[in-house]
């Protein structure tokens, strides 16, 4: 198990990720147990990249499925392709071939798979990544939950369809409404924390190519300071990399040089305007001053 | 009962041992049923159990199901691994907090640490409710907790899991309107668009109906909680039933008031407990005094009516109405609320006593204002507010 879990490090390093024990482990137990894996977290930790990474170490494809309210069966499972059954209808009535059978029409040539289905019915076992999914009513998550469970969707045309494969599966969430037990039960589940400064730095190190470890330090000491203040939205490590990549192409070689940059690409980091007005550029100066 | 040795050997008593650790769990209210049972043993027999880090790591994940179970999960972890004898733990008590009469300003001094916690599951069970799981229905001993007074909760575990059972019940109150609405709104009007477009597959024959439904709107909820010293024995929870809301309801609010009307809204939002309990003690300083409704009515119309209430708003005003303003301003404060909102709703805790009227001049003057007066001192009554939602 340990070999596992080193070469399965050593995999997500490479892929660029900088993970810790405890997600790591987690990574392995979903694969050992199979299990979907549900991550929360603050927006911007890295939740959502978390499913990019697995697809890319175990090389299998990832399907996303993104969550917003009112999203329904019809766009998360199947959709039958209405278009082509009536163009087949009536092409089959012009051509005198004597139209076709129920079982003709509903059949998988007419079934537009969403990533649900397709998740399950690939050949090889797919990665999916079900965004947000506090963002889904709780109907939706109800049937998420079957699925889940059984890995067979019932078609009502077309009867059910097992899962020739199945996929290594990530949840994440915000915490915009409060998931219901039965689906947190059912997933093993990982808290994904604004990183420490150690682990910051080594993810801007991976993730910024070109950049001095002088200015990376200095970046993820500032972002650090600025996460203590009372700020309503905490920048995430997503900002931390967009600032990063800011400043480098700003030429600055230290935060110290040019500390109006500092404010001026502030948009990076705080975006709301509440933020940006809580933190004038005095206060910049001074966590600049504080950093470098 | 062996003590745990501090070095795991895989074997039968490992398997005695994580069974405890199951049921330890699982009364610390962590959601261990009988799948993660089994799971942590195949966890264990796939790792490398003398490394106690690692079997730490994959209970951790297997067990924990929210935010606040992560935090503290590890806690829990070196509770059970690191006492000398596994079993008794169980036993454990909550230690009997203060009295409730001084709960909250005991919490104003000590930075509300009883407030957000996550009840201990020895709380839970001395109350009777084991799953603390209002949903499961089937829990008895819940019912009966829920037709208790909040008056006559005798200690603080059972106050706790009143308070856990409180929040969840917002939860629970916004799915049956939810489950109501689409029952009701079966087939309102025939959506001609769709109907043709599913007309398709049959050759233009409607074999099947598509209804158009109105967009699934839950009602914005506007709580107003009095938080004097008269009502320091529901203030927790009641702000634990407006986290509930909160979570539940989207676009819904929530102000505190005693003299003067705080804006809690947006901090009781806050979802790491820990956070929430630090916010809670800063803003939560001088509650537990006198009331003024009218002047904090007033500071709510003028600061945050006009951007917060609308057609679909309901405001909640949580209060005993004992109060030293003067019932005139009130009227009008009320008047001016009633104008912007859908419905104005009265939960009085004393009201489910018996014998008690409600005759104090400020409640005499507000009552004509009212749409809806109803008892809230015990759970039963609080999920009855579903009813005065629904249809809106």
């Amino acid at each position: 198990m340990q070999a596992a879990l080193d070469s399965l490090r050593q995999r997500v390093a490479d892929a660029g990720y900088i993970a810790d024990q405890a997600l790591l482990t987690s990574l392995w137990l979903m694969h050992e147990l199979d299990r979907p894996l549900l991550l929360e977290g603050d927006a911007g930790v890295g939740k959502t990249e978390v499913g990019k990474i697995l697809a890319e170490i175990y090389e299998r494809p990832l399907i996303r499925l993104q969550c917003y309210e009112g999203l329904d069966v019809n766009t998360a499972v199947y959709e039958w392709n209405y278009q082509r059954q009536l163009l087949a209808i009536r092409r089959q009535e012009i051509l005198h071939e004597g139209g076709l059978s129920e079982e003709q029409l509903f059949s998988e040539t007419y079934l537009l798979k969403r990533p649900l289905l397709q998740s399950i019915s690939e050949a090889q076992p797919a990665v999916l990544l079900i965004d947000e999914v506090d963002r889904a009513d709780e109907e939706f998550e109800a049937y998420l939950l079957e699925v889940l469970s059984d890995f067979q969707i019932s078609i009502p045309e077309l009867g059910t369809i097992k899962a020739s494969s199945i996929p290594l599966v990530i949840l994440t969430s915000n915490g915009t409404r409060e998931l219901s037990d039965a689906l947190r039960r059912r997933c093993l589940y990982h808290y994904i924390d604004y990183p420490d400064y150690d682990k910051e730095l080594r993810i801007v190190l991976a993730r910024a190519p070109g950049i001095s470890a002088n200015l990376a330090a200095q970046i993820v000491a500032f972002v650090q300071k600025l996460r203590e203040q009372d700020l309503r939205k905490l920048p995430g490590v997503a900002e931390t990399l967009d600032w990063a990549a800011a400043l480098l192409k700003l030429d600055l070689k230290s935060l110290g040089d040019n500390p109006d940059a500092v404010v001026a690409t502030l948009g990076c980091l705080l975006k709301t305007r509440e933020d940006i007005d809580a933190m004038p550029a005095e206060v910049i100066h001074r966590l600049v001053a504080k950093a470098s | 009962m062996n003590p745990a040795p501090t070095e795991l050997q895989p074997g039968p008593q490992l398997v005695a041992q994580l069974t405890g650790f199951s049921r330890f769990a699982r009364a610390r209210n962590f959601n261990v049923g009988i799948q993660e049972s089994v799971d942590s043993q195949r966890l264990a027999a796939s790792i490398d159990v003398t490394d106690r880090r690692q079997l730490q790591l994959g209970l951790k994940a297997l067990m924990c199901s929210t935010p606040g179970d992560w935090e503290r999960f590890d806690a829990m972890f070196d509770a059970y691994w690191k006492r000398d004898q596994p079993r008794h733990s169980t036993q454990a008590s909550i230690g009997g907090k203060a009295p409730r009469q001084s709960a909250l300003a005991q919490s104003s001094q000590h930075g509300s640490d009883a407030l957000f916690d996550v009840p201990d599951a020895d709380a839970l069970d001395s109350a009777g409710a084991s799953d603390g799981n209002l949903s499961d229905g089937g829990a008895s001993a819940a019912e009966s907790i829920s037709s208790r007074d909040f008056d006559q909760l005798s200690n603080a575990a059972e106050l706790r899991s009143m308070e856990e059972l409180a929040e969840r019940l917002a939860k629970r109150i916004r799915q049956r309107l939810l489950r109501r609405q689409r029952i009701a709104r079966r087939g309102e009007r025939i959506d001609m668009r769709s109907t043709a477009r599913a007309s398709l597959r049959y050759g233009g024959l409607p074999m099947s109906l598509s209804f158009r439904k109105r967009r699934k709107q839950t009602p914005k909820l506007v709580l107003l909680l009095d938080v004097s010293r008269s009502m320091s024995v529901y203030s927790y929870l009641f702000l634990r039933f407006a986290r509930g809301i909160l979570g539940a309801f989207k676009g819904s609010d929530a102000f505190a008031f005693h003299t003067r009307l705080v804006h809690i809204g947006e901090t009781m939002r806050e979802p790491s407990r820990r956070k929430l309990r630090e916010k809670m003690a800063m803003i939560s300083a001088g509650w537990d005094g006198g009331t003024r409704i009218d002047k904090s009515l007033e500071a709510f119309n003028r600061h945050y009516a006009r951007n917060i209430l609308g057609s679909r708003s309901i405001v909640i005003i949580v209060s005993d109405g004992y109060d030293t303003g003067e019932p005139a301003e009130l009227s009008k404060q009320l008047q001016r609320i009633k104008r912007r909102s859908r419905r104005l709703i009265w939960l009085n805790p004393l009201l489910g006593r018996e014998n008690y009227t409600p005759s104090t001049k400020c409640i005499m003057a507000a009552l004509p204002l009212i749409d809806i007066f109803a008892p809230a001192h015990n759970l039963e009554s609080l999920g009855a507010l579903e009813q005065h939602l629904a249809g809106i």
